[in-house]
């Protein structure tokens, strides 16, 4: 089984169930249909990567929150719309990052394509919010001290920070936001360690799997 | 969001072997570059090689029902009007 491909998988899955709960809550209508489709893209992508490290339902409904190996970042509860903008938003340019670097392979050239339109959108409401009202941009800014910890643990094992860095900054400056520090970088969810959101998010996604092993749906 | 104002906008396609743009509804969006990104999402499940055309509902100009009489009536019994003497050429696809 490969790693990489199940931290891949791993990442998309929960960040998918994130963005599916948003469904018939966003702002508006067509929000909701962006979001939604988003959350599909990123399931889309979570099938493609966990079935080529294994039984996709196995993986996703019969593992515990300690053998989940995604980042913190995508398991954080939504927050507001902002925080859950600016989630994407991290979490969509680290993809697009990785992506390119491993053009060639099948799944990520497929997703690579989605994964534009996502970051397309995030920096849309990014640079909205930010510099909408005062209200938008306190609310951004808070999301963004929040979250700036977690998307340390993006690049462990990997290059991929100054590229990425070289996208977000100018959007956060665009959108008047100021970008904090590095300081704390929790991590752990490569190896099993998570935030306590997360067995809360899996009994939720596994229930029904663990209610009737082996059923065929 | 309540207090922002989502206008209207009307959305016509081009789908990727059609010959016009066709109006294919409408929705709500901030701006036209949102109302875009958003009709792609709605109208056309991002299939590639589209063309879409947003345009805020305001900036339409209707005909009214109460003038549909003298708009479009035709003067049927004026058969100089309509141009049905003439045989079309073959190889003229889109008359």
């Amino acid at each position: 089984m490969s790693k990489a491909d199940l931290h891949h998988g791993d990442d998309a899955l929960i960040a998918a169930q994130r963005l599916a709960e948003w469904t018939s809550r966003a702002p508006e209508l067509e929000e909701d249909v962006a979001l939604a489709n988003i959350a599909l893209d990123l399931l889309g992508q979570a099938r493609m990567f966990l079935s080529r490290a294994g039984d996709e339902d196995q993986l996703a409904y019969l593992r515990t929150d300690r053998e989940f190996t995604n980042v913190q970042l995508v398991e954080l509860p939504n927050g507001d719309f902002g925080h859950t903008i600016l989630r994407l938003l991290f979490f969509s340019v680290y993809q697009q990052q990785l992506f390119a670097s491993m053009r060639g392979d099948e799944i990520a050239d497929k997703a690579a394509k989605e994964v534009a339109y996502h970051v397309d959108h995030a920096r849309m409401w990014t640079l909205r919010l930010g510099d909408g009202t005062e209200e938008s941009h306190g609310r951004m800014q808070r999301a963004l001290d929040e979250l700036w910890p977690f998307t340390h643990e993006l690049f462990e094992g990997n290059d991929l920070r100054a590229g990425w860095l070289s996208v977000v900054e100018p959007i956060l400056a665009e959108a008047t936001l100021t970008r904090p520090e590095d300081g704390w970088a929790p991590t752990g969810g490569r190896s099993g360690v998570h935030t306590q959101h997360l067995s809360y998010l899996l009994a939720e996604m596994q229930v029904l799997h663990r209610a009737h092993p082996g059923a065929r749906w | 969001m309540s207090k922002t104002d989502w206008p209207l906008w009307e959305v016509f396609i081009r789908p990727r072997r059609g010959l016009a743009h066709t109006h294919a509804g409408s929705l709500h969006a901030p701006d036209a570059e949102m109302a875009l990104r958003n009709a792609r999402d709605l109208y056309t499940r991002r299939q590639e090689g589209v063309s879409i055309w947003v345009v805020p509902a305001a900036g339409i100009t209707a005909s009214s029902p109460d003038e549909k009489d003298s708009f479009f009536e035709p003067a049927a019994d004026k058969v100089y009007r309509h141009p049905t003497f003439y045989d079309v050429p073959e190889g003229v696809a889109h008359l």
